[in-house]
C-alpha cells in the first residue's frame, strides 16, 4: 500500500474512532463505529486479507453493530449531557493517553532491525487470505481453538437468554 | 492438507467436563422448579469422573492438536484443584439457591462450562487456547454474577465485572498480537525458545507484548492497581458465585499467569519480577488495610482475597521451582479455606435475610458451636496461624522468597499477615465474645451446606498438619513445565 | 510501500483511543463500544503482521477474535438490558449502590 493511500485512510479511521468516543449521543457513536469498521475492512483488503475483510463487514458491522443499535433503540436512549463535573478527570485521562501513545510509538521507529519474514515487498501467493487458505488452517492447525469457540458461543447464548428473557427463571 | 495429531487422552478431562455441562442442559429440560437442584448431582458426578481421569493421567507429558494443548502434571494438578473448587461450589449451591428462590438449571451448566474453560487455561500450550479458555470462563462468570435477577446488586456486579473484564481482555489480546508479530507464532514453546535471542524491533514488540499480558493477567487476579472491581463484584454476586470466583477463577488466572510468565517468559524474569514485586507489596498492603475498614463480610473477604493474591505474587517474584511449588500449594490451601469461609457466610443467612453485616455475627459462635469452630478454622488459616493450611502455605512462599534474597518482601508479607490477624480475629471475637440475639438458620435443613463446611474444614486442618504430600505433588507439577 | 511499523502505530493509536474512551465516558454503551475499538486495534495488528510474514495464522486468529467479540457483545448487552430493567438509567455514575 503506498503512503498516498495509507495516510488518508488512516486519518479517516482515527477521525471516526475519535467520533465514537467523543459523540454525546450513543446513536451517533454507533454510526461512527460502523464507519470505523468499514474503513478497517478497506484496510484489510489492502493487506490482502480478503476473507477477514468480508467477515469484518458481515459479522462485525453487520451483526455486532446491529445488536448495539437494537439495544440503543430498545432502551430509547437519549443524548448524554456534556459532563462539566468530570473535566479534570477527562483531561487527565486524555493526557495520559496521548503521552502513552507517543511513548509507545517512539520505539517502533527504531532503525534497529526489521522483523524476520518476507515483508511487504514479496509477492503474495494466490491463496493468501482466501477462504480456502484460511479454511485449511482452521481445520488443521487450529481445530482445537475452533471447537473451543463453539463451547464459548454456547455459553454466550445460554447467558444472554438467562439474563435477558422476560420471564424470571 | 496435514491433519493434526489427535491424542484424546490429552483432551479427556476437558471433554468430560464439557460433556457433563451438556448433560445438565439436557436434563434441565426434564425437571422444573425446586427439583432443579438435583442437577447439581450430575455435575458432581461429572467432576468426580474428570478428577479421577486427570489423576490417572498424572504421568503423561504430551502435547496434542498441533501442540496447542498439553497435558502435563501441572495441568493435572490444576484440574483436580478446579474439580474441588467447582465441586464444593455445586454442593453449597444445591442448598443456597433455594434460599434465594433461584431455580435455574443453567446455573449448574454455567459453572461446569466455566470449569471447562479453566481446564483449558491450565492446559494451554498456545496463547490462543489460553485466550479462548479465559474467555469461556469469564463470559460464564459474568453471567453467573448477574444470575440473581431480582436483586439489583447482582445486576450491577455483573455489569462492573463485565466491563472491566472486557477491558482487561482488550489488553491481553493486544499483547498477544504484539507477541505474534515478534515471533510469528502464538505457541508457548517457540516463544520461550526465541525470547532470549531476540533483538531490535523484535525485542521491542516482545517487551510490549509482555507488559500488556501482565496488565491483562493482573486484572484477572485483582492485583493492585487493577483491583477496583473485586469488592463490588464479590459483594453483589450471589454468595456461591462469589466463592467460585474468589477461588476457581483466581486459581485459573494464576495457572495461566504462572505458566506464561514463570515458564515461557523466563528469559525476561529479571524485568517482570521487579514489576511484580512492586505489585505484590501494593496488593498485600492495600488488601489488608482496606479489609480492616469493612463492615460487610463479603467485602471483607473480597479484600482478603486481594491480599492473598499479593502473597501469591511474592512466590512468582522468587521464581524458583520451590517458589512455584509454593504458589501451587497455596492455591490448593486457599481453595479449601476460602470456600469454607464463604460457606459459613451462607449458613448465617436465611431466605430474605442475607445477614452479611459483621453485626450479624455477634454471638453466633456461642449459640452454634460447630459453626463457630469451623469458622475459627477458616479465619485462623487465612490469617496464617500454625497447624493450619494457610500457615504452611505462607511458610513455603516466604521461605522461597528468602532463599532467593527477597528478604524484604518476605518481611512485608509477614507484617501483612500480622495485620490481617486483626480483622480475621475481629470476626471471631464477635462470634464468641459479643452478645447478639440474631437468629440464624445455620445448617439446619441444609445438609449439603453442612457437608461443604465440614469438608473444607477437614481439608484445611489436614493440609496444615500433613502438608508435605501436597507440597511434593505441587513441586512435581511445577517441574513438569516444559 | 508502507512498512509494517506504520500499521502497528495506527493500531496503537486506535487502542489508546479505545482505552481513553473507556475511561472518560460514563455511558455504558459507549464504554462498551470503546472496548470494541480496542479489539479492532488488535485485529489490525494481527492482519498487518500476517501480511508481513505471508502466513495466514494472524487472519485465523482474527476469526477467533471476532467470535469472542460477538459472544461478549451478546452477553454484555444482555447484562445491560437486565440492569436497565431495574434502573431506568445507563449512566455509570448513577449506578452506585455498591461503593466503598
Amino acid at each position: 500500500m503506498s503512503p498516498l493511500t495509507f495516510f488518508p485512510l488512516a486519518a479517516l479511521i482515527v477521525a471516526c474512532a475519535l467520533g465514537v468516543i467523543l459523540n454525546l449521543h450513543p446513536i451517533r457513536s454507533a454510526l461512527c463505529l460502523a464507519m470505523t469498521l468499514f474503513l478497517m475492512a478497506v484496510m484489510f483488503v489492502f493487506l490482502d486479507a480478503h476473507l477477514v475483510a468480508a467477515l469484518q463487514v458481515i459479522v462485525y458491522a453487520g451483526a455486532i453493530l446491529v445488536l448495539f443499535l437494537f439495544v440503543i433503540m430498545l432502551l430509547n436512549l437519549e443524548a448524554d449531557l456534556p459532563q462539566k463535573r468530570r473535566r479534570v478527570l477527562t483531561m487527565a485521562a486524555s493526557a495520559i493517553g496521548v503521552v502513552f501513545a507517543l511513548l509507545s510509538l517512539r520505539p517502533l521507529f527504531f532503525p534497529g532491525g526489521a522483523l524476520p519474514g518476507p515483508g511487504f515487498d514479496a509477492a503474495v501467493p494466490a491463496e493468501f487470505g482466501t477462504a480456502t487458505g484460511i479454511g485449511e488452517l482452521l481445520f488443521t492447525r487450529y481445530v482445537l481453538p475452533f471447537e473451543i469457540t463453539g463451547v464459548l458461543l454456547l455459553v454466550a447464548v445460554l447467558g444472554a437468554v438467562v439474563l435477558a428473557k422476560k420471564k424470571l427463571v | 492438507m496435514v491433519m493434526p495429531d489427535v491424542s484424546w487422552a490429552v483432551l479427556l478431562p476437558t471433554l468430560l467436563i464439557t460433556g457433563t455441562g451438556f448433560a445438565v442442559l439436557m436434563a434441565d429440560l426434564a425437571v422444573t422448579g425446586p427439583e432443579k437442584d438435583g442437577l447439581g448431582w450430575i455435575g458432581l458426578i461429572g467432576l468426580a469422573v474428570a478428577a479421577i481421569a486427570s489423576v490417572a493421567l498424572w504421568n503423561t507429558a504430551e502435547t496434542s492438536f498441533a501442540a496447542t494443548i498439553v497435558l502435563d502434571r501441572y495441568a493435572v494438578f490444576f484440574n483436580v484443584l478446579f474439580c474441588i473448587a467447582a465441586g464444593l461450589t455445586l454442593l453449597m449451591s444445591m442448598d443456597y439457591l433455594g434460599t434465594i428462590d433461584l431455580h435455574s438449571g443453567e446455573y449448574y451448566a454455567l459453572i461446569l462450562l466455566a470449569t471447562a474453560g479453566m481446564f483449558l487455561m491450565a492446559a494451554a500450550n498456545d496463547l490462543i487456547v489460553l485466550f479462548l479458555g479465559l474467555e469461556t470462563m469469564s463470559v460464564a462468570a459474568y453471567v453467573l454474577a448477574g444470575i440473581w435477577r431480582p436483586d439489583l446488586r447482582s445486576s450491577e456486579a455483573a455489569m462492573k465485572y463485565f466491563l472491566l473484564g472486557a477491558f482487561a481482555t482488550g489488553f491481553l489480546l493486544f499483547g498477544i498480537a504484539l507477541l505474534y508479530g515478534a515471533f510469528q507464532t502464538t505457541a508457548l514453546g517457540p516463544i520461550a525458545r526465541e525470547l532470549g535471542a531476540s533483538g531490535g524491533l523484535q525485542r521491542v514488540l516482545a517487551g510490549g507484548g509482555m507488559a500488556l499480558l501482565l496488565v491483562g493477567f493482573a486484572f484477572k487476579i485483582a492485583a493492585v492497581p487493577f483491583h477496583a472491581w473485586a469488592p463490588d463484584v464479590y459483594e453483589g454476586s450471589p454468595t456461591t458465585v462469589t466463592a467460585f470466583m474468589a477461588v476457581g477463577v483466581k486459581a485459573a488466572a494464576f495457572a495461566g499467569f504462572v505458566r506464561v510468565f514463570m515458564h515461557t517468559f523466563a528469559a525476561f524474569a529479571v524485568e517482570w519480577s521487579a514489576v511484580l514485586a512492586v505489585m505484590a507489596v501494593a496488593t498485600m498492603t492495600l488488601g489488608n488495610l482496606a479489609a480492616l475498614r469493612q463492615n460487610n463480610i463479603k467485602r471483607l473477604l473480597a479484600y482478603s482475597s486481594i491480599a492473598h493474591a499479593g502473597y501469591l505474587l511474592v512466590g512468582m517474584v522468587a521464581g524458583t521451582p520451590a517458589a512455584g511449588a509454593a504458589v501451587l500449594y497455596y492455591l490448593l490451601a486457599y481453595t479449601l479455606m476460602n470456600t469454607g469461609a464463604f460457606a459459613v457466610v451462607i449458613a448465617l443467612g436465611r431466605r430474605g435475610e442475607p445477614n452479611e453485616s459483621l453485626d450479624d455475627f455477634d454471638g453466633v459462635g456461642m449459640r452454634y458451636p460447630l459453626l463457630g469452630f469451623c469458622m475459627t478454622v477458616f479465619m485462623l488459616s487465612l490469617a496464617g496461624i500454625p497447624t493450619l493450611a494457610g500457615f504452611t502455605g505462607k511458610f513455603y512462599l516466604f521461605s522461597a522468597a528468602v532463599q532467593q534474597g527477597y528478604v524484604w518482601l518476605a518481611i512485608i508479607g509477614i507484617l501483612n499477615s500480622v495485620v490481617s490477624m486483626y480483622y480475621y480475629g475481629g470476626v471471631l471475637m464477635r462470634m464468641f465474645m459479643a452478645d447478639g440475639g440474631k437468629d440464624v438458620q445455620g445448617t439446619a435443613h441444609r445438609p449439603y451446606l453442612a457437608a461443604t463446611i465440614a469438608a473444607s474444614a477437614f481439608g484445611t486442618v489436614f493440609l496444615g498438619i500433613f502438608p508435605s504430600w501436597a507440597y511434593e505433588l505441587a513441586h512435581a507439577a511445577f517441574l513438569s513445565l516444559r | 510501500m508502507v512498512p509494517v511499523t506504520y500499521y502497528i502505530a495506527l493500531s496503537v493509536i486506535l487502542f489508546v483511543i479505545g482505552a481513553v474512551g473507556f475511561l472518560i465516558r460514563r455511558n455504558l454503551i459507549v464504554m462498551f463500544m470503546s472496548i470494541e475499538l480496542m479489539l479492532n486495534a488488535a485485529n489490525l495488528a494481527f492482519v498487518a503482521f500476517s501480511r508481513q510474514q505471508l502466513a495466514m495464522d494472524g487472519q485465523v486468529i482474527v476469526f477467533f477474535v471476532m467470535t469472542v467479540a460477538a459472544a461478549e457483545v451478546a452477553v454484555g448487552l444482555a447484562i445491560i438490558i437486565a440492569l436497565f430493567r431495574h434502573r431506568e438509567t445507563l449512566n455509570a455514575d448513577e449506578i452506585r449502590i455498591l461503593r466503598w
